[in-house]
C-alpha cells in the first residue's frame, strides 16, 4: 500500500466512511451487464451449490444443485446456467464494425487492405468478488473437455449438449480477469476497494457486506460498526444477518439449515417420492435464495456507487481490448477450434505474461493520466511532479542543418521529483509524447528548469499549443507514458531446445 | 487430519505446567498437536497466543467467553469429503494409499517387494502406541535390510517433548522404504488441481509435515544403537552445539531405556529441547536420524476425482523454520509473570488482557481471539488494523491520532495531505 | 572488476598435490568449463559463479577461445552497463579482436566501449554479423530478425535473466554457455504469475531454471573461488547465502589490509567518533556494524542516512590505503560505494552526502549493484527501523549483494531491534507445488549475518 492511500485509510477511520481513491471511475461499466452471484458445494473441487443470475436486478433466475454430490444433477445445473448466460454472451456476436488495416504479404512483399471484424460491444459478466471469478474458471474447467451425446465417442457420461461450449466461454472469461484493467469479468469488491479506501484493512475488504458497509454506512451510523454486524452479526437461529458473497456459504448455515435439508431431499428421493422430491428441493430453494438474494441487492448497490463517479478518460480506450478479446474469442469457437488447453506451452505462456505485463504499465499509466489522485501517487514518490509554468524562454538547437525548437520552460512546483540535471522528462497532457530535460535545478525554491526536446513541429518556432505558457499548470513523469512494445516470440512449433523443444 | 487428541502421559506437574493448568480452570488441555506446532509460526510476535498454546486453552471458546466469537469453523460437508477420502486410502489394510506410495516411492526394481502394514495397535493409550511404533519401526528397518519387505506405519504414535512437555503426535502415515529411508506422508483433503494447489494450504502441510520430521527423527535418535554423545545432535529440534551438550546425556539415556517398552511411560519422551539457533540451519543429523527424509510425500484427491495423487515436498526450510519456533517456546516462564497469580481464564476470561497482543489482519484466518484483540486494536487507534505494511509507511507513528496528527507537521505524510486535497479538489 | 587468479590458468599444470591452492582449484574448474562449452555433449553449460569468482574473466576467456575455433560468438548481457562493461575487457584482453556493439537507438553505447580502435557500434546486426563477437543485451537481441545462428553463445548474469527473455533470443545461436550467481537476486515480473508456478518453462523464472528443467543433462559447473571477498568474507557469505554450494576465499587472512590514517579531530560529534571507531574495526576485521537505538522508523530515516553519510565522510577525509596482492592503491571516492534496498533511501543518501561536499562516491540499490565491486561498501541495513519485515526486506539476494561487493570490508549501518523483528515475523510462507525452493530462506540468512555482525558493533549513543 502506498502512503497516500494509507493517509485515505487513516482518515476513513477518523471519519467512520471510507475515502475516495480516485476521482473518476477506471473500469468500465456495461449497460446491461450480466450478474452472477456463485455458490460452490463445500469439500468438493469446483461443485456447484446455486447461483442467482440474471440482467434484472428486479427478477434474478436462482439454479440450485439440491445434492452436489450428485454428478447429473451438477451437469444439469451447469446446462441451465448455459442456457441463461449463452444467449447473453452470444448476443455480442452479431453487431460489429469493419476496420482496415494494410497488411504486408510476407512473401511479396506487397501491401494489401485486410478488413476485419471488431464487434461493437461485448459481455460484462459481475460477481461478488474474486472467489467468483475463480469459481467460474473452475467451472470451465470441469466442463470444457466434456463429451457430449452429439460427439462421436460420447462417453460413459456425456454432458448436456451446451455445457463443453459454456465451459469455453468461462474458461475465457475468467482468464480474461486476469489481464489488468480488464473489465468482462469484475469481480466487484476488488473494482470497489480500487476507487474507496475503507477504515480496515485490504483482507476485511474482500468480504462484500463489510465493504459497503464502509462505503455508505446507514443513516447516522459510522462503518466500523456496521462492518462488525456485517461480519458476524448473527440471528438467534445463529445464522449470520448478513450472509456471505460466496462462493463459500457460512459452515454454520451447512450444519444447521442446509445440512438437514439435502438430507431430507435424499430421502425422498431414495423413497422415489417424486412429489416430495420436489417439496424438498424447493425447500432446498428456499433455503439458498435467502442468503442469496442479499448478496444480488449488494451487488447492484455496489454498481450503483461505482456509476456515481464519471469514467475516466481511457476506459472506452481498454475496453476496446476487451471487444477484441471478444471478438476473438468469439471467432475460435465459430472456427471449430478445440478447447482452451490445460497448461499453455513456454511460448503461449510467455506470450500471456508479456500481454499482462504491458496492459498493466498501460492501465497503471492510464489511470495516472485520467485520474489527479493516482498521478499523485506519482508525485509523492518522487516519480512525477506538477505545477506552474513560471517562465518560458525561446531557445534553438543550431546544431543541424535547420534550427530546432528547444524553449526552456521554469515550472513552480512543491513536488521533489527524484530528477537531476540532465534526467529526463516526459510532459503529461501535452503533445503525444513530448520529452523534456532537465537543466536547472533550484530545489530551495521549488523551481525546475526544463528544455523541451520534440512534439512542436518541424518548423523553427513550435506548433501553436505545443509548448506551455506562463501560468499555465503542466505535469511531467519521469517515466514514460506508453507501454513499451513487447519482443517478438517464436512460434510455438520453433520452441527451441532451451524450453523443451516444440510441443509434443 | 489430524483430529486426535490425547492425554497426557501420567507423571506429576511441573511447576509451569501446573500453572498452566491453572490458568485453563482445570478444563483438559486441548493437546498440542502438530496442527498447533505448525501455527506457531503464523505470527510468533504474540506473547496472548505463544502462552495460550503453550497452555492449550481452547481459544475458540475462550474467544465466546470473551463475547467475540471465532468466525471459524468447517462445514459438515467438508469434514466428510475428507474422511471419506481417507477412509478410501486406509480400506483394506491401506491397500490403495498402499499402491500409491509403491507408485511415488519404490524404485522399479523394488516394485516387486511386498508392503508390510503393521497393526498399531491404534485402540491403545498413546504409551503403548508409541511403543509399538518403536517396536514397528525397528522390525521395519530390518525387514528392509533385509530385502524382505518395505513398510508402511499407518498413524503411528511419535512423542516429542516441547518445552518441557510430552507431545503426541500422530503422521498420517510413514513409509520405510527398500533404501531404509524413512518418509513422512501427509493426507490431505483439497485437490491437487492439473498438478498445483492452493499454496496457502501447501504450505500448512509443508509445516505440518516438519513437526512430523523432527518427531521422527528424535525417535530415530532414540532407537540408534550407535547414539553417542554426538547423536544428541540427531533430534531435530536440537541440531546445535549447544543443544547437543545439554540433551545428548538424556538422549542416551533414553536410547538405553527404550527397550523396556511400555512399561515406562516416562522414557517414552525423546528429550528435543532446543536451545539456541543451529550453526546450520539446514544441517542433517547423523546417525538412524539421517534416515528420515527431509522431502515428504503429500497425498491429495486429484482433479475433481476422489481417486488419490502424490507431490513431493521439500521440508527444509519448513525444518528450520520449526525448530526455531519449539527453541522460543522455552520463554512462556517470561510471558507468564505477567498474569496475576492463579488467574483461571474459565472464569475471568479479561485476564488474558494482560498478555501483550501482536494483532494483524492476518490474525482474522489464523487465531480464533482474532475479533477480540481487533477490538482492543481498534480502541487503542492502533494503525496495524488497517494492515502489517501500514506500519512500516508510518515508522514511529502507531496510532491513527498520531499519524493523522502529522499530517500538519510537515513530512512526508504533510505532502501526502496537500496532495490529496489539491487532487480532491479538482 | 574481478581478479584475476594469482596463478595464470593458462600456464597452469595439472598438480596432484592433495590441498589445491585457490588457484589451482579455480583453473580445475575454468578447464572443465572450456571443454564442456567447446566439446560437451550438452548443447548448454551452465556456471554458477558465487559473488566475485572471476565471472567475468571466465566470460573474456571463453569468448577468445570460442572465437579461435573459427566460430561467431554472440554474447547476451542484461544491461546496457554490463554489455559496455564487457566489450571493454574483451577489447582490452585482445586490442586485436573486432567486437561489435549492437544497440538500441535511445542507448548509445559508452565511452569505455568505444574507446578501443576494434569496437564497432552500430543499431542494426546487419553491419556486425560477420565479426568475431557480438554483444547486447537480451532486450535487444530479441529484435533481431531471422538470421542464420550463430555456432555459439555466452549469456551472461544468466540468473538474471528471465525464462521468456531467453525464449526469445535463443533462436539465434546453437550451443550456449550460461553464466551467473545463483544467490543474487531473482528476476521478477509486476504482474501474479500463479498461472506458471511449478511448470518448467514459467516464463517469469530464471532462464537457467527453465534449461535446468528441460534439459536434465546439464550439471552445473562451479567457480570455486572468490577473488574479490577477503577472507574475512567469503565464509560468511559462503555459510550464510550458499549453503549447500560452499566456496572459499583466493586470498588469505592477512594477504589484505586497509590502512586508515588517524582521526583528525577527536573532538567530533558522538555520531563522527562513533564513525571513526567503526572504520577502525572494520579495517581491522573487515565488517563493522554501527547500530544507532532501536527505534521504529520511515524507511528514510533521517538519523540512519546521517550516519551511513558520516561514515562515507569520515572514511574519505581520514584517507584509507587498500594494500592487496594487487599492490597499493588509495581508497579514493571511485571506491567506495553506499547500498540501500529502496530508491528513496538512496536519494537521501545522495543528498545528505552532497550536503557534506561528498562527490563521486556511488550509491545505490542492491538491484543495480549487481555484479559491481569497491574496496569499502556501506550498507544501510534493509530492515532498520521496520516494524515489519516483508518478503521485499528479507529477500536473500538482496542482502547478498549488499554484503558481498567488497575487497576489504563492509559497514553496516543500522537501528539495534532486528533480531527482535525477526523473531515476531511469520514464517507461514506459501508453498507451490513443483516449484524448487530456493536457499537459503531470506530469514535464516539475515539471522546468519546479524550475528556475525555483532561481533563487530559499535554502538551510536
Ligand atoms: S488474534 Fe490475538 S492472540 Fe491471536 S495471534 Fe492475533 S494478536 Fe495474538
Amino acid at each position: 500500500m502506498s502512503l497516500l492511500s494509507t493517509l485515505a485509510r487513516l482518515q476513513a477511520v477518523r471519519s467512520g466512511v471510507a475515502q475516495p481513491l480516485a476521482t473518476v471511475r477506471h473500469r468500465h461499466l456495461s449497460e446491461r451487464p450480466f450478474v452472477l452471484v456463485p455458490l460452490a458445494a463445500a469439500g468438493e473441487t469446483g461443485a456447484p451449490l446455486a447461483v442467482l443470475l440474471g440482467q434484472d436486478r428486479q427478477h434474478p433466475r436462482l439454479l440450485t444443485v439440491p445434492q452436489p454430490l450428485d454428478r447429473d444433477l451438477r451437469f444439469a445445473f451447469l446446462a441451465r446456467v448455459g442456457d441463461e448466460l449463452l444467449p447473453y454472451l452470444e448476443s455480442f456476436g452479431g453487431d460489429v464494425e469493419l476496420l482496415e488495416r494494410s497488411v504486408k504479404d510476407p512473401e511479396s512483399g506487397e501491401k494489401t487492405v485486410e478488413v476485419r471484424e471488431l464487434c461493437a460491444d461485448a459481455p460484462q459478466l459481475v460477481v461478488p468478488n474474486p472467489g467468483g471469478v475463480e469459481l467460474l474458471g473452475l467451472f470451465g474447467r470441469s466442463t470444457r473437455f466434456r463429451r457430449t451425446a452429439e460427439d462421436p465417442d460420447p462417453g460413459p457420461y456425456p454432458a448436456p449438449a451446451r455445457v463443453p461450449l459454456l465451459g469455453r466461454w468461462l474458461t475465457h472469461v475468467s482468464d480474461r480477469a486476469n489481464v489488468p484493467g480488464s473489465s468482462m469479468l469484475l469481480p466487484l469488491t476488488t473494482t470497489l476497494a480500487r476507487h474507496w479506501a475503507t477504515g480496515q484493512s485490504s483482507l476485511e475488504d474482500a468480504h462484500l457486506g463489510a465493504l459497503l458497509a464502509w462505503i455508505s454506512p446507514p443513516e447516522g451510523g459510522r462503518g466500523e460498526e456496521a462492518a462488525l454486524r456485517a461480519e458476524n452479526g448473527r440471528d438467534e437461529r445463529g445464522q449470520l444477518l448478513v450472509p456471505p458473497a460466496g462462493p463459500a456459504t457460512d459452515p454454520d448455515f451447512d450444519s444447521l439449515l442446509l445440512a438437514p435439508a439435502i438430507t431430507r431431499y435424499d430421502a425422498a428421493r431414495a423413497a422415489q417420492d417424486e412429489r416430495l422430491t420436489q417439496a424438498r428441493a424447493e425447500e432446498i430453494d428456499a433455503l439458498l435464495g435467502a442468503v442469496l438474494l442479499p448478496v444480488w441487492h449488494q451487488v447492484w448497490q455496489g454498481l450503483d456507487l461505482l456509476r456515481t463517479l464519471p469514467p475516466g478518460a481511457h476506459v472506452a480506450d481498454r475496453w476496446e481490448s476487451d471487444r477484441w478479446s471478444y471478438t476473438g474469442h468469439r471467432d475460435r469457437v465459430a472456427a471449430g477450434e478445440p478447447p482452451q488447453p490445460l497448461h499453455d506451452d513456454a511460448v503461449t505462456a510467455a506470450r500471456r505474461l508479456a500481454q499482462r505485463e504491458r496492459e498493466q504499465v498501460r492501465v497503471d499509466l492510464e489511470e495516472a493520466l485520467d485520474d489527479p489522485l493516482a498521478m499523485a501517487e506519482h508525485r509523492l514518490a518522487g516519480q512525477a511532479f506538477a505545477g506552474e509554468v513560471v517562465e518560458v524562454q525561446p531557445a534553438y538547437d543550431t546544431s543541424g542543418r535547420s534550427p530546432k525548437p528547444r524553449p526552456l520552460v521554469t515550472v513552480r512546483t512543491e513536488d521533489r521529483p527524484h530528477l537531476d540535471p540532465g534526467g529526463e522528462a516526459h510532459r503529461a497532457g501535452g503533445p503525444a509524447s513530448q520529452k523534456a530535460q532537465l537543466v536547472e535545478l533550484d530545489a530551495e525554491a521549488g523551481l525546475l528548469t526544463l528544455r523541451l526536446l520534440n512534439g512542436m513541429g518541424r518548423k523553427k518556432e513550435p506548433e501553436p499549443g505545443t509548448v506551455p505558457e506562463p501560468g499555465e499548470q503542466v505535469c511531467f513523469t519521469l517515466f514514460e507514458l506508453a507501454p513499451r512494445q513487447s519482443a517478438p516470440l517464436p512460434d510455438p512449433e520453433d520452441t527451441p531446445w532451451t524450453h523443451g523443444g516444440p510441443p509434443k | 487430519m489430524n483430529h486426535s487428541t490425547h492425554p497426557r502421559v501420567d507423571q506429576p506437574l511441573t511447576p509451569l505446567e501446573a500453572r498452566l493448568t491453572a490458568l485453563r480452570g482445570g478444563a483438559a488441555a486441548r493437546s498440542m498437536d502438530a496442527r498447533a506446532l505448525a501455527a506457531l509460526a503464523a505470527n510468533p510476535g504474540c506473547d496472548r497466543r505463544a502462552v495460550l498454546d503453550a497452555a492449550g486453552v481452547d481459544k475458540a471458546a475462550l474467544a465466546a467467553r470473551l463475547g467475540s466469537p471465532a468466525a471459524f469453523g468447517q462445514s459438515p460437508f467438508a469434514i466428510t469429503r475428507g474422511l471419506v477420502f481417507e477412509r478410501r486410502l486406509r480400506a483394506e489394510r491401506c491397500t490403495e494409499l498402499a499402491a500409491l506410495l509403491r507408485r511415488e516411492l519404490l524404485p522399479e526394481e523394488a516394485a516387486q517387494l511386498p508392503v508390510a502394514v503393521p497393526d498399531l495397535l491404534a485402540a491403545e493409550g498413546p504409551a503403548v502406541r508409541a511403543a509399538r511404533t518403536r517396536t514397528a519401526l525397528v522390525e521395519a528397518v530390518s525387514d528392509a535390510a533385509a530385502g524382505r519387505a518395505w513398510t508402511l506405519l499407518d498413524r503411528p504414535l511419535l512423542r516429542l517433548e516441547v518445552a518441557g512437555s510430552a507431545v503426541s503426535l500422530e503422521p498420517d502415515a510413514i513409509v520405510i522404504g527398500p533404501d531404509e529411508r524413512w518418509t513422512v506422508v501427509e493426507i490431505k483433503s483439497f485437490p491437487i488441481l492439473d498438478g498445483g494447489a492452493d499454496p496457502a494450504k501447501v504450505g500448512a502441510a509443508a509445516r505440518q509435515a516438519a513437526v512430523y520430521v523432527l518427531a521422527l527423527r528424535a525417535t530415530a535418535m532414540a532407537l540408534d544403537p550407535a547414539a553417542t554423545t554426538t547423536a544428541g545432535n540427531a533430534a531435530g529440534a536440537g541440531a546445535t552445539p549447544h543443544a547437543a551438550t545439554a540433551s545428548s546425556a538424556s538422549g542416551a539415556d533414553e536410547a538405553g531405556r527404550s527397550e523396556q517398552g511400555p512399561s515406562a511411560p516416562a522414557s517414552d519422551v525423546v528429550s528435543a529441547r532446543p536451545a539456541g539457533l543451529p550453526v546450520s540451519p539446514y544441517a542433517e543429523p547423523a546417525g538412524l536420524a539421517a534416515a528420515v527424509r527431509t522431502t515428504g510425500l503429500l497425498v491429495c484427491p486429484r482433479d475433481f476425482s476422489n481417486a488419490a495423487v502424490a507431490a513431493p515436498l521439500d521440508l527444509r526450510k519448513q525444518l528450520a523454520v520449526t525448530r526455531r519456533q519449539l527453541a522460543r517456546m522455552t520463554r512462556i516462564e517470561t510471558l507468564l509473570a505477567v498474569l496475576p497469580e492463579g488467574a483461571r481464564l474459565d472464569e475471568a476470561p479479561g485476564a488474558v488482557d494482560s498478555l501483550a497482543h501482536a494483532y494483524a489482519p492476518d490474525c482474522l484466518a489464523a487465531c480464533e481471539l482474532a475479533f477480540h484483540c481487533r477490538s482492543q486494536a481498534r480502541a487503542a487507534g492502533a494503525v496495524e488494523v488497517l494492515g502489517r505494511g501500514v506500519r512500516g509507511e508510518l515508522g514511529s507513528l502507531t496510532t491513527v491520532e498520531a499519524a493523522l496528527a502529522a499530517t500538519a507537521a510537515g513530512g512526508a505524510l504533510a505532502r501526502a495531505a496537500r496532495l490529496r486535497e489539491e487532487a480532491l479538489a479538482r | 572488476m574481478t581478479t584475476p587468479s594469482p596463478s595464470s590458468p593458462a600456464t597452469s599444470t595439472p598438480t596432484s598435490t592433495p590441498t589445491p591452492t585457490p588457484g589451482e582449484q579455480a583453473d580445475a574448474a575454468v578447464a572443465a568449463i572450456l571443454a564442456a562449452a567447446l566439446h560437451g555433449g550438452e548443447r548448454g553449460t551452465v556456471v554458477d559463479s558465487p559473488p566475485g569468482a572471476g565471472k567475468s574473466t571466465l566470460v573474456v576467456r571463453a569468448a577468445r577461445e570460442l572465437v579461435a575455433t573459427g566460430e561467431r560468438l554472440m554474447i547476451v548481457a542484461q544491461t546496457n552497463s554490463q554489455v559496455d562493461d564487457l566489450v571493454d575487457r574483451l577489447a582490452e584482453a585482445d586490442p586485436a579482436l573486432a567486437v561489435g556493439r549492437l544497440h538500441g537507438s535511445d542507448a548509445l553505447p559508452s565511452e569505455i566501449a568505444m574507446r578501443h580502435p576494434g569496437v564497432v557500434a552500430s543499431t542494426k546486426v546487419g553491419d556486425l554479423r560477420e565479426l568475431p563477437v557480438v554483444v547486447s543485451t537480451a532486450a535487444k537481441w530479441q529484435w533481431v530478425k531471422e538470421t542464420d545462428p550463430w555456432r555459439h553463445a555466452i549469456v551472461d548474469e544468466a540468473y538474471q535473466m528471465r525464462s521468456d527473455a531467453l525464449l526469445a533470443v535463443a533462436r539465434l545461436f546453437e550451443r550456449a554457455l550460461f553464466v551467473g550467481d545463483p544467490g543474487q537476486l531473482d528476476p521478477f515480473s509486476i504482474v501474479g504469475t500463479d498461472d506458471w508456478a511449478g511448470q518448467h518453462h514459467d516464463p517469469s523464472q530464471s532462464a537457467v531454471v527453465t534449461l535446468l528443467a528441460h534439459n536434465p543433462g546439464i550439471v552445473p559447473h562451479r567457480l570455486p573461488v572468490s577473488w574479490r571477498l577477503p577472507a574475512s568474507a567469503a565464509p560468511l557469505v559462503s555459510d550464510a547465502f550458499y549453503p549447500f554450494t560452499p566456496f572459499r576465499a583466493g586470498t588469505e587472512p592477512g594477504d589484505r589490509r586497509l590502512e586508515l590514517g588517524p582521526p583528525t579531530t577527536a573532538s567530533g560529534t558522538t555520531l563522527e567518533q562513533a564513525a571513526d571507531e567503526v572504520l577502525d574495526v572494520a579495517a581491522e576485521s573487515g565488517w563493522g556494524l554501527l547500530e544507532l537505538p532501536a527505534r521504529l522508523t520511515v524507511r528514510t530515516d533521517p538519523e540512519a542516512v546521517a550516519a551511513v553519510a558520516a561514515v562515507v565522510a569520515r572514511l574519505l577525509a581520514r584517507g584509507g590505503t587498500a594494500h592487496s596482492e594487487r599492490g597499493s592503491a588509495p581508497v579514493d571516492a571511485d571506491r567506495i560505494a553506499v547500498g540501500t534496498a529502496h530508491r528513496d533511501q538512496a536519494a537521501a543518501v545522495r543528498g545528505a552526502l552532497a550536503a557534506l561536499g561528498v562527490t563521486g562516491v556511488t550509491v545505490d540499490t542492491a538491484n543495480r549493484l549487481q555484479g559491481r565491486e569497491y574496496d569499502v561498501t556501506v550498507v544501510l541495513h534493509p530492515l532498520s527501523g521496520r516494524p515489519d519485515a516483508t518478503a521485499f526486506h528479507l529477500e536473500t539476494g538482496r542482502l547478498c549483494v549488499l554484503a558481498s561487493r567488497h575487497r576489504h570490508a563492509c559497514i553496516v549501518v543500522t537501528r539495534a531491534g532486528i533480531p527482535e523483528l525477526l523473531d515476531a515475523h511469520p514464517s507461514t510462507e506459501p508453498v507451490q507445488l513443483g516449484v524448487v525452493s530456493k536457499f537459503p530462506d531470506g530469514w535464516e540468512a539475515n539471522h546468519a549475518v546479524l550475528e556475525h555482525l555483532r561481533r563487530f558493533r559499535v554502538p551510536v549513543r
